[in-house]
């Protein structure tokens, strides 16, 4: 018998993708002393060849001072053209005149000569809640992410994607040093805290919407690495009302953020130990005591286990956060000169904004280092 | 023959390390390079079929994979270092008056790497030998987790100077050649399975007799004399089997 058939050869382009990394950049004045984004976009630039120019942001704290009472949303506006863009501002105002009161808004100021690809109308409303019915008993808190994710999911081309006090996020598609020069950081604005991301885009495509950072009220990440286990996560955190509408797994880490930190209201310490706890092996080795805790931790947080390499740096007012997997499958280096305390993907980066450091540690996977204002006011 | 001087201040690292080709190729034996800032592969490009040598200085912090597979050429850093020191070196020699971050000697084939302060995670991982090609690594401090993950040979030694215990976990995780000396002691579950912790015999104290000499020689800030970190037991940790996986694949 003769065999005729022959498998169908298909030619495959060579795989040509350049394998490279994010970069994450965090520097926090414990002080509260503000300083413009001058130097941490100077540090990401730095390392310019761990992205690709497909994704940057920001987000600053302490950046409203003349509005600090109200929350600041960011708002941005997508579409083909300046009609579409505007058309979705018109879809938008409505619903935010009628559940807010608005004491203030404006387009978020940006060099139009800037070499950024295919820009959204951004606008920054200022506003307190207008809570009416049953809306009335929750919490304003509460009332802003509901509110939040409702415009997310239902409004077309309208994304909110910062809303905390007294802080910002500014991201898009370019280089996080374009994005800076875009919104001019490092001239219009001073914060006591920046965080910083350089992305390149692994498993989705670039859009402006999801460029690091996530954030929801005054929590914002920024992220390297890859989160496998995004669908489990997002199922989980659905049940508790939040739409990852993003398109980018780090969504994921900002609402997990809120639903522990704010909702549940448990210290960062605990959260590590969901988002990255030790695996069963170091469970086995612990005293009872730890054993029970990190066992049930397991059994009611299972879902939210951030499986697959990570490094990231979660900013809240008053505080700066670095935490990586539990095996550290991402680089994260820590460091403090005074009152500056930083966190970056290489240290090269922080050396060349601060020369001089006390002391530069990489800290083990899994646990949190955790930057405060000394004074809270 | 004069050093030469390179400043780094501005330069991409292709530029660089284009400046450090050239320079070997026109027969400059010492470099120094200063303000150096995050360029990686430092002294990467370096091979010439007539074996050319180069002393390289390095002044600020040099990125990630330093060094990597060096070819005989010695390199000596002012500062610390980041990830991926000295990844696949062949041959030559890497001194950080600092610490190191993840991944150092990583596929490590050849040559010796000392540092002066502690190393990040996944230190000589899949470090090798083959014949009289026997990597060496000097840690002044310790070293996170995975020390000599997958580790298939080559020398590591790990002297906890500053009292530092040895925290890392994992350690020697798949580990099927090569040897770990660690000054001090870590408890049985800090290591892979596929580890043997043991004392040294006389062999293996003339090997560490030999490279504790040699750190000492490179650092002589510390102020630390070879007999003073001599005189505290070491421990030997080894693979217990040279196909650890055998009964899992076979």
């Amino acid at each position: 018998m003769e065999f005729k058939i022959t498998m169908p050869r298909k030619r495959r382009e060579l795989y040509n993708k350049e394998i490279c990394a994010c970069s994450i950049f965090g520097a926090m004045n414990r002080d509260g002393e503000r300083f413009t984004g001058a130097g941490v976009m100077k540090a990401i630039a730095n390392m310019h060849v761990r992205g690709n120019g497909l994704g940057g942001g920001f987000a600053a704290y302490g950046i409203y001072p003349e509005h600090k009472d109200y929350y600041a949303f960011h708002l941005m506006f997508t579409g083909g053209s300046a009609e579409a863009r505007m058309a979705a501002k018109r879809d938008f105002d409505p619903y935010l005149y009628e559940n807010f009161d608005v004491v203030f808004d404006e387009e978020i100021p940006h060099r139009d000569e800037s070499t950024v690809s295919d820009p959204p109308l951004v606008w920054r409303y200022f506003v307190t809640p207008n809570k009416k019915g049953d809306d009335a008993a929750l919490p304003d808190e509460d009332y802003i992410v509901a509110k939040i994710m409702h415009v997310n999911t239902q409004i077309d081309n309208a994304y909110v994607f910062s809303s905390g006090k007294n802080m910002g996020c500014f991201k898009g598609v370019g280089y996080p040093e374009e994005i800076g020069e875009y919104f001019m950081l490092d001239r219009l604005y001073q914060a006591y805290t920046w965080t910083v991301h350089g992305r390149f885009p692994t498993n989705t495509q670039a859009w402006w919407g999801g460029a690091h950072p996530f954030s929801l009220l005054d929590t914002t990440v920024v992220h390297n690495g890859e989160i496998s286990s995004y669908g489990t996560n997002r199922w989980y955190l659905e049940m508790y009302g939040y739409a990852c509408t993003l398109q980018t797994d780090t969504e994921v880490i900002a609402y997990a953020a809120d639903l522990l930190m704010r909702r549940q209201r448990l210290p960062i310490e605990l959260v590590a130990k969901i988002l990255a706890p030790p695996i069963w092996n170091s469970i086995d080795r612990m005293n009872e005591k730890e054993k029970k805790l990190l066992t049930t931790l397991r059994m009611v947080y299972g879902p939210l286990l951030m499986n697959g390499p990570f490094s990231i740096i979660i900013g809240q007012t008053g505080k700066m956060i670095g935490l990586t997997d539990r095996i550290r499958l991402r680089p994260l280096t820590a460091a403090t000169r005074g009152p500056m305390f930083y966190l970056s993907s290489e240290e090269a980066s922080i050396r060349l904004i601060s020369p001089e450091l006390d002391s530069v540690w990489t800290p083990n996977g899994g646990e949190p280092v955790i930057g405060e204002l000394n004074n809270i006011a | 023959m004069d050093a030469v001087e390179v400043d780094a201040t501005n330069l991409a690292t292709k530029e660089l390390n284009d400046r450090l080709r050239e320079l070997m190729l026109s027969g400059v034996e010492k470099v120094v390079l200063r303000n150096v800032c995050g360029q990686r592969y430092i002294g990467t490009r370096l091979y010439t079929p007539e074996h050319r040598k180069m002393d390289i200085e390095i002044y600020g912090t040099p990125g990630n994979d330093l060094a990597a597979f060096l070819f005989g050429h010695n390199i000596r850093v002012h500062a610390n270092a980041q990830d991926g020191v000295g990844n696949t070196m062949d041959h030559g020699e890497i001194v950080v008056e600092g610490r190191a971050g993840d991944v150092l000697g990583f596929s490590m084939r050849g040559g010796k790497i000392f540092v002066r302060d502690s190393v990040g995670y996944r230190t000589a991982l899949h470090m090798k030998e083959y014949e009289d090609k026997k990597p060496v690594v000097v840690i002044g401090g310790t070293s996170q987790d995975f020390l000599g993950e997958y580790m298939a040979g080559g020398i590591v030694i790990l002297l906890g100077l500053g009292g530092k215990p040895h925290k890392g976990n994992f350690l020697g995780t798949g580990m099927h050649g090569g040897v770990i000396y660690l000054r001090g002691t870590v408890d049985k579950t800090q290591v892979g399975g596929q580890v043997d912790i043991s004392p040294l015999n006389d062999a293996d104290k003339e090997i560490v007799d030999h490279y504790v000499s040699e750190f000492v020689q490179r650092f002589p800030d510390l102020g630390i004399g070879k007999e003073e970190i001599l005189k505290s037991d070491f421990i030997r940790l080894s693979a217990k089997s040279k196909r650890p996986y055998v009964k899992l694949y076979a």
